[in-house]
């Protein structure tokens, strides 16, 4: 396997683990923030500043998502979902440019 | 950090492991190799295998030139830790902090080849806005850097946007200048795995 693809795959590895093994958050919960997907604060709040503006994350946005009823464990999830979508998104921004600036298809 | 189980969560052997290297090392472990241990089967296993891919692989980048990236891209997103972390860390793998420093200074006038200028330029947009364009990779493309070298510097940037979220939202303890230059020999000696 050429390295390029090593790194990808080890990068899609990491994101099927995130979205998909068994946790203390739904499947569903965790698509949502991966995807930064419109949730109602106070969880909503946390999960757009881990994507957006992670330094403007502070102690009272995960006083509030406790206070709402979400554990640590389940806040440990949904903070690293989020945090590994809006990479994913980045990645692929990136490859996207890329294969359209040379010509190659992205499919490889 | 924010969540006590990244404090205090640690299975017994961990919690040894940890106590170990505080001997050993003279320093804490920091906050970024705690959670990897903590629940290894949600993230810690396979962020570990993709951020030392990226940062260690094999690539036409050199160890320095990525985790100059690392520290570029956490600049960016003003992830004091991770600036902290791969300044000291890619300042020694050039051996020459000034270098480093200048680049998260004014990336302009930094010393830097055209080809690494050009692609940290490219990252640290892609960072900022969430989106580079065609043009931008030509951009890149035409400083002679490799399609490859730029998937590698993509991963890197991928690899060091989660770790920053992570370390800011999270709150990462700061290290001492001392424990950071620990950390540092332990990332070039060791990696990420």
């Amino acid at each position: 396997m050429p390295e390029e693809d090593k790194k990808r795959a080890a990068h899609r590895a990491l994101v099927d683990r995130v979205l998909n093994v068994e946790g203390r958050t739904s499947a569903q919960q965790r698509a949502q923030a991966f995807g930064n997907a419109s949730m109602p604060p106070p969880l909503g709040t946390l999960i757009s500043k881990v994507a957006t503006s992670p330094a403007q994350v502070t102690d009272a946005d995960f006083a509030a998502a406790k206070a709402a009823g979400f554990t640590e464990d389940q806040l440990f999830e949904l903070v690293i979902a989020a945090a590994v979508g809006q990479s994913a998104r980045l990645y692929e921004a990136g490859l996207a440019a890329l294969a359209e600036a040379t010509g190659h298809g992205e499919g490889r | 950090m924010r969540l006590d189980i990244l404090n205090r969560g640690y299975r017994p052997g961990t919690k040894v492991l940890f106590a170990v290297i505080r001997v050993f090392s003279g320093h804490p472990v920091p906050d970024a190799a705690k959670l990897v241990f903590y629940r290894p089967g949600f993230y810690g296993d396979r962020a570990k295998t993709f951020t030392h891919e990226a940062m260690r692989g094999p690539s036409a980048w050199s160890v320095a030139d990525r985790e100059l990236m690392a520290a570029f891209v956490s600049k960016v997103n003003e992830s004091e830790f991770c600036i902290s972390a791969h300044t000291a860390t890619a300042g020694q793998a050039y051996q020459d902090g000034a270098k480093v420093q200048a680049v998260l200074t004014d990336l302009d006038s930094a010393p830097v080849e055209d080809g690494l200028r050009a692609t940290l330029r490219m990252l640290g947009k892609l960072t900022r806005e969430g989106t580079v364009s065609a043009g931008d990779m030509r951009d890149v493309l035409a400083a002679g850097v490799s399609r490859q070298q730029v998937e590698d510097a993509l991963a890197v940037c991928a690899a060091f946007n989660t770790t920053d979220r992570l370390a800011d939202a999270f709150g990462f303890e700061l290290l001492s200048p001392e424990g950071f230059e620990s950390g540092a020999k332990y990332l070039l000696k060791r990696g990420y795995r």
